[in-house]
């Protein structure tokens, strides 16, 4: 008997799943809103999307080749989908080193610097976005003119911009609602906005992908937009002429985008069933105040950062069910 | 729907290669080497030595402690020494090595093929019977099964469940034999339940067990109070705690033993033992097992005598492939792997599995995305990645807080983990820690 053998302890399957194949599939499931985002911006969401992929790669690539000195990871699919998440929660017009500048603060600070993938406690790509947005508010809220436009427009608010605006100078709401789309349009994505966050169908599509291959599970998305159409649902019941329906609030802006993708990356979000409830509870709450009361037309980036604080603690709090304890 | 255990739990490929293979008897060996240990508890005190002359069936060590097991010969032969025999830990353990020469049975044994369904017997003589015959878990475990049968004071069992589940992939000798020896298991199951004083026993069968299932249900008509539950294929339904819950919803209490909540569980293979026990007066020296691999020429399931080394079942189906990686004792899930194939079959050895090269080796360890799978896969409900992470930094009061000495070492953990993360090998080490320190807090 001439073969070598490996002797180690149980169990000796492992299952066919690994990191790699996990990022794969958020990036497969983010596709067709991706080619969404190109029918309505054109060649500007293939610019955007290659520039932050290909920097978030090459950043990752190279601090840990030449600063941190480690065999590069970047196969693993993490940095690319941190470049693909920024990507769609930018304008599709963003100057290219402002989309340099959020990859870095992404790669470099928000994951790299608080010990690489699984080690960081904030969701990279929100905290680039978000960084970009406080750094260069004029340029993160110019939106390109999609298809849904008129032939020579150039600009077009988002219709959570629109909302905020109209109501911050004093104008009712019914004659806010006359410039907002209507849900139909809200629900393909013809409005204007974020480069990937426009088509709350093609969005879902890639969601039930996600639930079904059991990369993300149901407590996170459904929480929160659950608690954002009872936020919402609260204040339009109450008074109908001040605030919009809660249909209008789920489909307009990121709420989609940050419920599915954004809200449920693995390594920011708590573990346990009923602790993932509570952290998409909280994440529609400051969402829904942010956008009503708020100087912000839209919340969700920071309700995510926000909640992402509190896993931790949610973690040591909520323990799973025990067997045979109560 | 089908019942099933409520937390976790995973969902291997199956593999049952060997699920069709009848049961054929594996011929007799030149050496048999028996190992005193082969049992949880302490080692049999041997009563034979160098030169000695033994029967097949004939007690050749004794049991020693309230926690131990009888060891009889499996052939007839000479006893050419006593000592050092390695077992699939690898480490030499005391054991009687015997030359095999014919093979002359004591004559007390009843060697027809006969059922034989009446017993006189009472509860306590079945036990002493079963005590007799040095028959333990054969499920893998190797609990004495007489320890079992006398519940601590104040306690009382109601139900006893036969574990027919065998939930570790590939592996399929339970199955063959719930095919083929339906009756003398539940007469075995009879005499368990009055040696327990039970009016009811259940036996779990997992769905993809069709022929089993079907044998045994047309079998358990002519048995009062035993029946059959048919359960949703999950690992690792066959632990114990599991399989309670699958059955009866109770839930055994952390660090309780089963019969807290009414049940004792055995598994088929040991039902079968104590019907050839107390009925054919046969001790507990042969077994069935399944020698299997994906490129073993015949899978297989051999009633082999213990002691038989492992190169012979392998020679027997076929020879060992020739790029055979790993060789497990028992299942993939909780099986050992073992550096040799001159290790003996044991009372516990449910199976051989070769696996091939490219299949033994482990992907390479990835930093813990916190993706909760282990967590959400765990049958206990416990957080095997915070439990490895405490392991690792050395946090024994807080690694017993977080409940370690609850697992059952079932892997689903490590099997799950998408960043091929090492985590039962951790959790057994904190274990073993917190057991120490636990034990040395009673003292």
């Amino acid at each position: 008997m001439s073969n070598i053998l490996t002797v180690s302890p149980s169990p000796h399957l492992h299952s066919s799943d690994s990191v790699r194949k996990i990022m794969y599939r958020v990036i497969l499931a983010l596709v067709p809103a991706f080619l969404w985002s190109v029918f309505v911006f054109g060649w500007d969401a293939v610019r955007v999307t290659l520039i932050a992929v290909a920097a978030c790669v090459g950043i990752e690539y190279l601090l840990q080749r030449f600063v941190l000195k480690v065999t590069p990871t970047i196969m693993d699919g993490t940095a690319a989908l941190t470049g693909l998440l920024l990507a769609f929660n930018v304008p599709a017009s963003l100057p290219w080193w402002i989309i340099l500048l959020g990859s870095f603060f992404a790669i470099a600070i928000a994951k790299t610097s608080f010990g690489g993938l699984g080690a960081n406690i904030f969701n990279p790509a929100l905290v680039g976005r978000v960084f970009m947005l406080i750094s260069f508010p004029v340029h993160m809220t110019s939106w390109p003119a999609g298809r849904g436009a008129g032939p020579d427009a150039v600009t077009a608010a988002t219709p959570l911009g629109i909302l905020k605006e109209g109501l911050v100078s004093g104008k009712p709401l019914s004659q806010i609602q006359g410039s907002l789309p209507d849900s139909v349009d809200l629900f393909l994505g013809t409005m204007g906005g974020s480069l990937g966050e426009i088509s709350a169908l093609l969005l879902l599509a890639g969601g039930v992908y996600l639930l079904f291959r059991k990369v993300i599970t149901w407590q996170i998305p459904v929480s929160i937009l659950v608690t954002i159409a009872l936020y919402a649902g609260i204040f339009w019941f109450i008074s109908p002429e001040k605030y919009m329906d809660p249909l209008f609030h789920l489909l307009a802006g990121g709420a989609i985008l940050g419920a599915v993708y954004m809200a449920t990356d693995m390594v920011t979000s708590p573990m346990t069933g009923k602790a993932q409830l509570i952290y998409g509870a909280g994440i529609g709450i400051i969402t829904m105040t942010i956008r009503l009361f708020g100087a912000y037309p839209e919340g969700i980036s920071f309700a995510i950062l926000i909640m992402n604080a509190f896993t931790p603690l949610l973690n040591s709090v909520i323990k799973p069910q025990r067997f045979g304890g109560k | 729907m089908l019942r099933t255990f409520r937390l976790g739990g995973v969902h291997p490929p199956e593999n049952k290669l060997s699920a069709n293979g009848q049961i054929r008897e594996l011929p007799l060996p030149a050496v048999v080497s028996i190992p005193t240990g082969q049992h949880i508890g302490a080692p049999a005190t041997p009563l034979v030595k160098k030169g000695d002359k033994v029967k097949t069936g004939q007690l050749i060590a004794k049991s020693t402690g309230f926690v131990s097991a009888n060891i009889h010969s499996s052939v007839s032969g000479t006893v050419t020494k006593v000592e050092g025999v390695p077992d699939a830990s690898g480490y030499p353990r005391t054991g009687i090595v015997i030359k095999v020469d014919g093979d002359e049975w004591e004559e007390q044994i009843d060697r027809s093929p006969d059922l034989v369904r009446s017993c006189a017997l009472s509860g306590p003589e079945i036990v002493e019977k079963i005590a007799s015959a040095g028959i333990v878990g054969m499920g893998g475990a190797t609990f004495p099964t007489h320890i079992k049968l006398v519940p601590p004071k104040g306690m009382k069992a109601d139900l006893l469940i036969i574990n027919g589940v065998e939930c570790e992939p590939y592996l399929t000798a339970d199955n063959r034999l719930m095919i083929e020896k339906s009756r003398e298991i539940l007469v075995g199951t009879e005499l368990l339940m009055k040696a327990l004083g039970v009016e009811k026993a259940t036996i779990g069968i997992e769905g993809n067990k069709p022929e089993a299932i079907r044998l045994m249900k047309e079998a358990v008509a002519d048995f009062r109070g035993i029946t059959v539950e048919v359960l949703r294929v999950k690992y690792p339904q066959g632990g114990e705690k599991q399989l309670i819950n699958a059955i009866t919803g109770r839930e055994v209490p952390s660090g309780a033993l089963p019969v807290a909540v009414g049940c004792v569980v055995s598994n088929v293979g040991t039902a079968f033992a104590v019907y050839e026990a107390v009925q054919k007066n046969k001790p507990l020296f042969e077994r069935v097992l399944t020698i299997t691999g994906k490129h073993l020429q015949q899978p297989s399931n051999l009633k082999v005598r213990v002691g038989t080394p492992l190169s012979e079942v392998v020679a027997f189906a076929g020879g060992l492939p020739e790029d055979t990686g790993k060789i497990i004792s028992g299942g993939p899930m909780m099986g050992k792997a073992v550096a040799s194939l001159e290790i003996p079959v044991t009372k516990g050895t449910s199976g051989v599995l070769l696996m091939p090269g490219e299949e033994s080796l482990r992907n390479p360890q990835q930093p813990c995305i916190r993706c909760s799978r282990c967590a959400a896969n765990c049958p206990m409900g416990l957080e095997p990645f915070l439990l490895m992470t405490l392991t690792e930094k050395t946090m024994w009061e807080r690694l017993e807080k977080e409940k370690v000495l609850d697992c059952i070492e079932c892997g689903s953990c490590s099997y799950t983990c998408p960043a091929s993360r090492p985590l039962l090998d951790h959790i057994r080490f904190g274990k073993a820690k917190v057991g120490q320190m636990v034990r040395s807090r009673k003292n």
